[in-house]
C-alpha cells in the first residue's frame, strides 16, 4: 500500500504539472490568437481533465496513508512516529495531520478537492475558470513536489520494524483535534481559490465585476471554515492545555489570525467594488496578501523560525516555502504592474461621513490589526538580527497594543451600518446615533455600579478599563444593529400587516447578505463580551487531601475521593470534587490526569462546568513530589461561554448571508395594443 | 482588653494587607515573565507537570519579593540569569522601544493617509455633483432618501 501511495503521489505531480503547462500554453495561445498545431480549447480541456484526474490520484495517496494507519503498518516512518495499535479509530484519522508529511498531504488533498469542484463547475465561465484552474495547478505542483521530494509520507523506516508505534501526541488526543486542523486547513487552502480567481481575472483583464461575485462565495465559505478552525483551536487550548485561557498569542495562533483579518477586510471592501466600482487594486492586493499570509503561517509552523507551543510539525522545509512565497509575490507584482490600467477605479465619495468611508476605515483597522500581529510575531527575529538580542513578545505586549485596535474596530462595527451609502445629513446622524449612545451611557453607569471599574486597589487597571470600554461598545453596537432590524421590520410590518417577528424574517429573506452580515456582527459582539470577561478571571491552587476544601467565588469544592482507571491507551488518575454553593451540593467534577502508555507523556483533562455567568474550570495538576498530595487548580472564568455562543451566531449569520435573497415575483405580460389586462392579472394572478 | 483586641486586629489587617500586596505582586510579576523550559508560556500560566523551569523560577520570584526587592530589581535579576527572552514583553528602552512605537506610528500614518484619501476623493465628487445637480434633481434625491430611509446593501 505504501508503494501504491508513493506511486499515486508521483502520478498526481505529473498530472498537476501537465495541468499547469497545458493550461498555461492553451491560455497563452487563446490570448494572443497565435495559430497552433492543436486547438487551444481542446488543450485547455485536457488540462482541466488532468486536474480532475490529479484529484483522484491525491485522494488515492491520502487513502493509502489512512489505510496504513488503520492497518498499523509500522514499517512506514510516519505511521511509526504518529500512531500505535491502541490508538482509538477517530484519532487514527487525526494521525493524518499530526505530523509534517501527513498534514502536507492533507493540504494537497484539500487543494485537489477545491480544484475538483472548481473544474466541475467550469461552465459558469469557461475562460475564467480555466485561468483559475491553471493557477491552482501551479500551487498544487508546489505541494506535490514537497511531498515527493522533501517530505515523503510513505518513507520506509530504516532497520527492523517495531511491534508498536510511538503513538499520537497526547495533546492531539482530544475530540476537537479530529476536526480543528481539517477545518483550519479548509480555511487556509480555501483562500487559494479566491487568489486564483483574482490573479486569473487580472491576467485575462476580465471585464466587469462578475469575478468578484464568484470569488465572494468562495471567500465567504473559506472564511467560515477558517473562523471555525480558529475557534475550535481556542476551545481545544482551553479544554486541554489546562492554563485557564484560550488564546496565548502564540505565533502559530497569530499565523491563522492574520489571513482571517485580511480575508475579513476583503469581504467588506469588496462591497465598495460591487456597488461603486472603487478599490479594485486594493481588493486584488487584499486577496494576494491573504494567500501569502496563509503560506507565511505554514512557514512559521514548519520552519521553526519562531518558538511556539505548536512544535509538533517542525522541519527544514522552510526554504521551500520561502522560495515559493517569493515566486508568488513576484508573479503578483509582475501581473499587477502589467495590467494595472485594467484596475483603474472611479474613486468618488460624496461625503466624509458615509458608508463608503466607514468601509475604508474598517479596512484600515483590520489591516492595522494584521500588521500589529505580524510585527509582534516577527519582532523577536528582527531584534536578534539588528541587535543580536532575542526578546519575547508575549501576551502583555499584545494586550496593550492589539486590544485598543480591536475596540476601535468594534466601534466601527457599530457605526458603519448606521451610515447610509453616498452621504448623510447631520439630522440623520443624530437620529441614528441617539439610541446606541444612550445604551452606551447606561452600560457604563451599570458597569460602574456593579463593580466593573477602571481601577483596582486605587490604581488604574488597564484590563478592567478595556473590559469596561468593551462592554459599553458591545451594548451600543448591539443596540445599533437591533434598531436597524426593527426599523426595517417595522416598515415591512406596516406594508404587509404581518407581525414584527414575521416581518423580521421577511426582511432578512429579502436581503440575506445585509442582514446575514448584521447577524455576523451580533456574533462578534457576543464574542467580544465573552473575551472582555477574561479581565475578571480568578484562580486558586492548593494541595487537597481527602475531604479538604477549597473556595473560589461563590463555590466551595470538596475533595471526596481519588480514583484510577486504565485502558490500552492510557492510565488515568481522577480527583472527585463535590461542588457546593451556599452550602448546597450542586454537582460533582472529576478533573483527570492521564499518562499515555505509548509515549509515556502526561496530559491533563480539565473538568469544566459552564453557566452563562462563568466557567468553573478545575485542573488536576498532579501530585506534590514532597508531600505526595494531589494539587488542584480551580479557575473561575467569567463569560467564557459567550465566546462559543457568539461563534454559533456568527456561523448562522454567515450561512444566512450565503443564501440567495428572496426576489419579488415578476412576470412579463404581452399586452395587445388595445386590450388592457384584467385587474386580477395585474395584481399577480395567474398569467 | 479592648485595646489589645484592637491592636491584634490592626496587626492582622496589616499582615493580611501585606499578604495581599505580596500575592498580587507575585501574580503580576509572574505574568510579566516567561517559563524558560521552551514551552513559550507565561510563567504564571505554565502548568506542565514536572516542568524543569517554572517551579524554580517561581521560587526565585517568591524569594525576591520576600527579600524586599523592587519589581525592577527582580526583573533585572531574571534578565541577568536567563537573558532578555525571560521577559514576556519587550522593555521600553533601546531597540525594544521600536516594538512599542512602530504599531502606533504606522497606525497614525495609515489613519492620516486614509483621511487624506477620503478627502481627496470627496473633493472630486463634490465638484462633479455641483455641475450635475439641479434644484429638481436635488429635491427628487431628497424625496427618495426620505422614503427609503437608510438604504443600500450591507
Amino acid at each position: 500500500m505504501a508503494a501504491f501511495g508513493s506511486f499515486a503521489l508521483i502520478i498526481a505531480l505529473a498530472l498537476a504539472a501537465w495541468n499547469l503547462l497545458a493550461g498555461a500554453l492553451a491560455l497563452r495561445w487563446i490570448a494572443t490568437g497565435q495559430p497552433a498545431a492543436i486547438s487551444p480549447e481542446r488543450l485547455a480541456d485536457t488540462a482541466r481533465r488532468a486536474g480532475i484526474a490529479g484529484f483522484l490520484a491525491v485522494t488515492a495517496a491520502a487513502f493509502s496513508l489512512v489505510w496504513l494507519v488503520f492497518t498499523n503498518d509500522f514499517s512506514i516512518t510516519y505511521i511509526m512516529e504518529h500512531s500505535n495499535r491502541a490508538l482509538p479509530a477517530p484519532y487514527k484519522f487525526a494521525a493524518l495531520w499530526s505530523g509534517q508529511e501527513g498534514s502536507l498531504l492533507l493540504w494537497a488533498w484539500l487543494l485537489g478537492t477545491y480544484g475538483f469542484v472548481l473544474r466541475l463547475t467550469h461552465k459558469t465561465d469557461v475562460k475564467l475558470y480555466a485561468y483559475a484552474g491553471t493557477i491552482l495547478a501551479a500551487i498544487q505542483v508546489f505541494f506535490l513536489a514537497i511531498l515527493n521530494f522533501a517530505a515523503p509520507p510513505f518513507a520506509l523506516l530504516r532497520g527492523a520494524t517495531p511491534d508498536d508505534g510511538n503513538g499520537l501526541n497526547p495533546l492531539l488526543q482530544y475530540p476537537e483535534m479530529v476536526i480543528h486542523p481539517p477545518m483550519l486547513y479548509l480555511g487556509y487552502v480555501g483562500f487559494s481559490v479566491p487568489f486564483a480567481f483574482a490573479l486569473g481575472a487580472l491576467m485575462m483583464r476580465y471585464p466587469g465585476e462578475k469575478w468578484i461575485k464568484v470569488t465572494r462565495v468562495w471567500t465567504m465559505v473559506t472564511w467560515l471554515f477558517l473562523t471555525c478552525g480558529i475557534f475550535l483551536g481556542m476551545h481545544w487550548a482551553y479544554a486541554v492545555l489546562g492554563w485557564g485561557g484560550y488564546w496565548g498569542w502564540d505565533p502559530v495562533e497569530n499565523a491563522s489570525f492574520m489571513p482571517w483579518l485580511t480575508g475579513t477586510a476583503f469581504l467588506h471592501s469588496v462591497m465598495m467594488q460591487e456597488k461603486k466600482g472603487m478599490m479594485k487594486s486594493w481588493n486584488v492586493w487584499l486577496i494576494f496578501a491573504t494567500f501569502l499570509l496563509t503560506l507565511l503561517g505554514t512557514l512559521l509552523t514548519r520552519a521553526g523560525l519562531v518558538s511556539s507551543v505548536h512544535a509538533f510539525a517542525q522541519s527544514s522545509i522552510g526554504t521551500w516555502f520561502v522560495v515559493f512565497m517569493g515566486l508568488v509575490l513576484a508573479v503578483c507584482i509582475f501581473t499587477y504592474v502589467l495590467q494595472r490600467d485594467h484596475l483603474k477605479s472611479d474613486h468618488h465619495l460624496e461625503s466624509l461621513v458615509s458608508r463608503e468611508s466607514s468601509f475604508l476605515f474598517n479596512n484600515l483597522v483590520l489591516l492595522m490589526a494584521c500588521f500589529v500581529i505580524l510585527w509582534g510575531t516577527l519582532f523577536p527575529i528582527l531584534s536578534e538580527y539588528v541587535v543580536g538580542n532575542k526578546v519575547t513578545v508575549g501576551a502583555p505586549w499584545y494586550n496593550r497594543v492589539a486590544i485598543p485596535i480591536g475596540l476601535f474596530l468594534l466601534f466601527l462595527t457599530g457605526v458603519g451600518p448606521l451610515l447610509p451609502w453616498r452621504s448623510t445629513s447631520l439630522r440623520a446622524v443624530r437620529r441614528n446615533f441617539v439610541l446606541p449612545s444612550i445604551a452606551m451611557g447606561a452600560t457604563i453607569v451599570v458597569c460602574l455600579a456593579v463593580g466593573v471599574r477602571p481601577w483596582k486597589d486605587g490604581e488604574f487597571d488597564s484590563g478592567n478599563f478595556f473590559a469596561l470600554v468593551a462592554f459599553a461598545l458591545a451594548v451600543s453596537v448591539m443596540t445599533a444593529i437591533l434598531s436597524e432590524f426593527l426599523r426595517g421590520a417595522g416598515v415591512i410590518s406596516r406594508q404587509t400587516g404581518r407581525n414584527l417577528l414575521v416581518a423580521t424574517w421577511l426582511l432578512m429573506r429579502r436581503n440575506t447578505r445585509r442582514y446575514g452580515g448584521y447577524i455576523v456582527h451580533i456574533g462578534v459582539v457576543i464574542i467580544v463580551i465573552g473575551l472582555a470577561g477574561s479581565a475578571f478571571n480568578r484562580n486558586v491552587e492548593q494541595e487537597v487531601g481527602l475531604h479538604s476544601t477549597m473556595a473560589i467565588g461563590p463555590y466551595t469544592l470538596e475533595c471526596v475521593g481519588f480514583t484510577q482507571d486504565s485502558n490500552l491507551n492510557y492510565n488515568s488518575d481522577y480527583a472527585l470534587m463535590d461542588v457546593y454553593k451556599g452550602g448546597k451540593k450542586l454537582f460533582q467534577m472529576s478533573p483527570e490526569k492521564r499518562v499515555y502508555l505509548a509515549s509515556g507523556q502526561p496530559q491533563t483533562m480539565v473538568a469544566i462546568h459552564s453557566v452563562p455567568e462563568w466557567d468553573l474550570y478545575v485542573v488536576y495538576e498532579g501530585t506534590n513530589p514532597d508531600t505526595g498530595q494531589p494539587i488542584i487548580k480551580a479557575f473561575l472564568n467569567p463569560l467564557v461561554g459567550w465566546i462559543w455562543a457568539g461563534l454559533v451566531v456568527l456561523v448562522i449569520g454567515t450561512l444566512g448571508a450565503l443564501v440567495p435573497s428572496l426576489t419579488p415575483a415578476t412576470a412579463s405580460l404581452r399586452v395587445p395594443a388595445r386590450a388592457a389586462p384584467s385587474e386580477p392579472a395585474l395584481k399577480g394572478g395567474r398569467l | 482588653m479592648r485595646a489589645l483586641q484592637a491592636g491584634a486586629l490592626a496587626v492582622a489587617v496589616c499582615f493580611s494587607m501585606g499578604a495581599t500586596d505580596a500575592s498580587s505582586r507575585f501574580n503580576s510579576l509572574n505574568h510579566r515573565l516567561m517559563c524558560t523550559c521552551g514551552c513559550s508560556e507565561i510563567l504564571g500560566e505554565c502548568n506542565h507537570v514536572g516542568c524543569p523551569s517554572s517551579t524554580g523560577e517561581l521560587q526565585e520570584l517568591r524569594a525576591g519579593i520576600i527579600e524586599g526587592k523592587s519589581d525592577k530589581e527582580i526583573l533585572d535579576t531574571f534578565v541577568g540569569k536567563y537573558g532578555a527572552v525571560v521577559l514576556a514583553a519587550p522593555t521600553t528602552h533601546g531597540f525594544d522601544l521600536v516594538a512599542w512605537i512602530a504599531p502606533f506610528a504606522v497606525f497614525a500614518a495609515a489613519l492620516m493617509g486614509t483621511i487624506l484619501l477620503v478627502r481627496r476623493w470627496s473633493v472630486g465628487k463634490t465638484q462633479f455633483v455641483a455641475q450635475a445637480s439641479s434644484p429638481s434633481t436635488d429635491a427628487l434625491k431628497e424625496k427618495i432618501r426620505r422614503e427609503t430611509g437608510i438604504d443600500g446593501g450591507f
